[in-house]
């Protein structure tokens, strides 16, 4: 790896929340003034459905270093099915990143109700710790190829 | 170009504590087309929207980022803030610094940052919005009732006592439903028909309330405020318009069959009314079983009609109305035990009955007269079990939930045959005896002061000695396998979903649980509502419940539909999908996603070079869509996508985020 190794670098992970469920459980948590990782933006959507698998490929590509989707639990989704479809695509697109050398761990899909304020502290905070041991991601970088670099 | 404005607040402390404010506005000013960008202490503040009101004439912005609390708390204020400004109240997009910011991290260096690129994602979208309008759609100002049992009887008196039109449609010839058949209701023991049949008048009397008997839904189209349905009434062969429901036909007709409403113990004829209180209270020709209608012979009821009424050709009619809500009532059946349970018998046994069937040999206008006799050979049982959860709470052979009613009835039924028949002797096997109602403790606790002996545990098997029904089974509390003999055995079946509901749930667009019961919006805070805008839930459709929450449930799901119907037009939000008939090819995908059904395919005219074509693309009713954006992630061409949501909003977020 030709990355030079920063001790202060910071993972940047990007986080699809549905409005419903995981949004909520987000702002319960920062009304409990729960504390994690400053390494999550997330991006509110209507439901986890309307997570078109092309943005978590532009993710990766633009730099990110991990993307989480998350949405209301199977059974309870808002828009009552949504999430099934949700859930069927990103099974099959963590495989396609698998084969495309992203290691799976950076791509994360999660049931976060609205009242699971704890549970979304807990899985950004595993997540951020997870994606920092990894270091940063490589793979679909327009910078790095960009820079001449070759792939992993 | 666009002038973007950028308000970051301080809340207070709530977030320049932790944040930089000054900076996150500062780093605002430099991006591209950011014309103004302040820091406000209380954004959300009258003097606060004041500010930015003028900022967004004295600037000519033209879309406006404010970095506050979450959307969901301040959303709805700011849009409706923006609504006498220049600006679209769709042209904002919110920064949520705070609940998921400032609140959450204590480093405030990494906190600025987070929130720099939270300010970044949402200026990078918000120079991608569209204005977008909200549209309004008529209601009409009719319901439709879906099941004329109590539950469709209360909520159609409900709606109808507002001052609005209602249409019952009930598939069996009179309304009533359940309640009707049932003897007396615990645990006041009144008589049921006595507190039903009053209400039953009530509809069939009613100005603002259409009575479609012997009918059914075949179609539904259409959405909130304006449902298209389509209602088949079968053919019934006597003119309801003519007839007085004199009855003269029924005693004259030869041809007798089992009655269903008495459960088969005794004979009805051909041409019949289901009870002697049945709504409406004429006669219809049970096709199945009338001879003339089979073989050609016989009219007998045609000869003795004095007025003429009897029509042998008559067809079913179909009927097609604009409906602006729909309060499915449709109610249960119970489950079919014999096809499971074949160590109680399997239906083998006369006298091993159901609860229903004990309802009507316990009813004084019954096929008894209200004696308790065996079906079997007509005498008083002596010994009688009553066997609880036969389907409920027993996920191998029927059903894991709890049917609700059975403890109570169960109860109710030991204390009808303790009273009717002194000197008998009645067994309850039970797995738990669960009362949660009112008066419903107390009146258990009279049963079993009355007698009845209650036993923990399940019976494995009634088989025949002696002309005795010997049910054996444990008694978990002792320990020991107990074995009673029976005259007769009750058996407490599950509650099931009614007959044919799939169909009228596919047809209406609404969602079922793993079990057939319809699927309310929120289990909850919802719990008359359906996920479909405009169809309500009420009664046993929805779940096993005993009669007064039926009722309740009912009245709730009137009171939603005058709350529709107290506006003529109602708003629709525009953050839904719309496709782009230029690039949809037409593969249906998003159809089949959808979980509202708000799509179809439609073939429109398309111009391919100099020909003209038709072309199948798809198409999104405006007022069944919620909004989810389903649809947008199976699109393979990119041709639908959701307003306030849409993939070039999306993409420069991300970009943003990644810069």
């Amino acid at each position: 790896m030709s990355v030079k190794a920063d001790p202060n670098w910071e993972p940047k992970i990007l986080a699809f929340c549905c409005n419903w469920c995981t949004y909520t459980g987000a702002d319960l948590a920062g009304l409990n003034r729960m504390k994690y990782p400053a390494n999550v933006r997330v991006v509110r959507l209507p439901c986890s459905s309307r997570v078109n698998p092309q943005f978590i490929l532009r993710a990766f590509q633009k730099g990110c270093d991990g993307v989480m989707v998350c949405g209301c639990h199977p059974g309870d989704c808002h828009y009552a099915t949504g999430n099934y479809f949700t859930r069927r695509r990103f099974m099959l697109m963590k495989r396609l990143l698998e084969y495309n050398g992203i290691d799976p761990q950076r791509f994360q899909a999660r049931w976060i109700s609205g009242s699971e304020a704890a549970k979304f502290r807990d899985t950004v905070t595993r997540v951020a710790g997870e994606i920092k041991a990894l270091g940063p991601n490589t793979r679909f970088q327009e910078k790095w190829y960009e820079e001449g670099g070759e792939a992993q | 170009m666009s002038r973007i404005g950028v308000v970051v607040c301080h809340c207070g402390t709530n977030i320049a504590g932790v944040v930089d404010v000054e900076r996150v506005a500062a780093e605002a000013a430099k991006l591209p087309n950011v014309v103004f960008a302040v820091t406000n202490k209380y954004t959300c503040s009258e003097p606060g929207q004041a500010t930015m009101k003028a900022a967004i004439e004295e600037h000519q912005l033209d879309r406006l980022v404010i970095c506050s609390c979450s959307p969901r708390m301040h959303e709805a204020t700011f849009r409706r803030m923006l609504k006498d400004t220049r600006i679209n109240p769709y042209m904002l997009e919110i920064a949520n610094l705070r609940e998921q910011c400032a609140w959450v991290h204590t480093d405030k260096e990494k906190a600025t940052e987070k929130a720099i690129d939270l300010m970044r994602m949402a200026v990078a979208k918000v120079e991608q919005n569209k204005p977008l309008f909200t549209s309004t759609i008529p209601i009409h100002k009719k319901c439709l009732i879906i099941g004329g049992g109590i539950a469709g009887i209360q909520a159609a008196l409900d709606v109808a006592d507002a001052g609005y039109q209602v249409t019952i449609v009930e598939r069996e010839p009179s309304i009533g439903g359940h309640m009707v058949m049932l003897d007396k209701t615990f645990p006041t023991l009144d008589c049921s028909a006595c507190i039903s049949t009053p209400k039953m008048v009530d509809v069939g009397q009613h100005p603002n309330i259409t009575l479609m008997t012997s009918s059914e839904v075949v179609n539904v189209g259409g959405y909130v405020g304006s449902f298209e349905v389509t209602i088949k009434q079968k053919a019934r062969y006597v003119d309801h318009t003519k007839c007085t429901g004199c009855g003269l036909c029924e005693t004259k007709c030869p041809t007798k069959v089992p009655s269903e409403f008495n459960q088969g113990y005794n004979k009805r004829t051909a041409i019949y009314k289901p009870f002697a209180q049945a709504v409406p209270a004429k006669p219809v020709i049970d096709p199945d079983s009338c001879k003339m209608l089979k073989e050609g012979k016989c009219g007998v009821c045609a000869k003795v009609c004095p007025l003429g009424c009897i029509d042998f050709k008559d067809t079913a009619k179909e009927y097609t109305e604009t409906y602006g809500a729909i309060i499915v009532a449709t109610g249960y059946d119970l489950i079919p035990w014999q096809d499971l349970y074949g160590e109680y018998g399997g239906g083998r046994y006369a006298d091993v009955i159901t609860g229903l069937q004990f309802e009507r040999l316990v009813n004084a206008s019954g096929p008894t007269e209200g004696h308790i006799l065996r079906p079997s050979d007509g005498t008083e049982p002596k010994d009688v079990v009553i066997i609880k959860c036969v389907g409920s709470r027993d996920p191998h052979k029927g059903k894991s939930y709890c049917s609700r009613a059975c403890c109570m009835y169960s109860a109710k039924h030991a204390h009808q045959i303790l009273e009717k028949l002194p000197g008998a002797n009645v067994y309850i096997f039970y797995m738990d005896v669960r009362t949660p109602g009112k008066g419903y403790e107390e009146f258990y606790d009279r049963t079993r002061a009355d007698g009845a002996v209650y036993i923990r545990g399940r019976v494995s098997k009634i088989y025949k000695e002696n002309g005795k029904l010997v049910c054996k089974g444990e008694d978990t509390l002792l320990g020991k396998p107990v074995s009673v003999q029976a005259d007769m055995v009750v058996l407490a079946t599950a509650m099931v979903p009614a007959v044919g509901v799939e169909k009228l749930t596919t047809m209406l667009g609404i969602a079922t649980d793993p079990d057939k019961w319809v699927q309310e919006a929120h289990p909850k805070l919802r719990p008359v509502e359906t996920q479909t805008g405009g169809i309500f839930l009420a009664g046993t459709c929805q779940g096993p419940k005993d009669i007064p929450d039926t009722v309740a449930q009912a009245s709730a799901a009137a009171v939603k539909v005058c709350g529709l119907f107290s506006k003529d037009e109602m708003e629709t939000s525009p953050m839904i999908s719309g496709v782009d008939q230029q690039k949809c090819c037409g593969c249906g995908f998003c159809v089949n996603c959808c979980p509202y059904k708000a799509i179809s395919l439609v073939e429109i005219d398309a111009r391919e070079g100099a020909r003209r074509v038709k072309k199948t693309v798809a198409s999104v009713n405006s007022g069944l869509c919620q909004g989810c954006g389903c649809c947008t992630a199976a699109c393979r061409t990119g041709a639908i996508d959701l307003s306030g949501y849409t993939n070039a909003q999306i993409l420069k977020e991300v970009d943003a985020l990644c810069l």
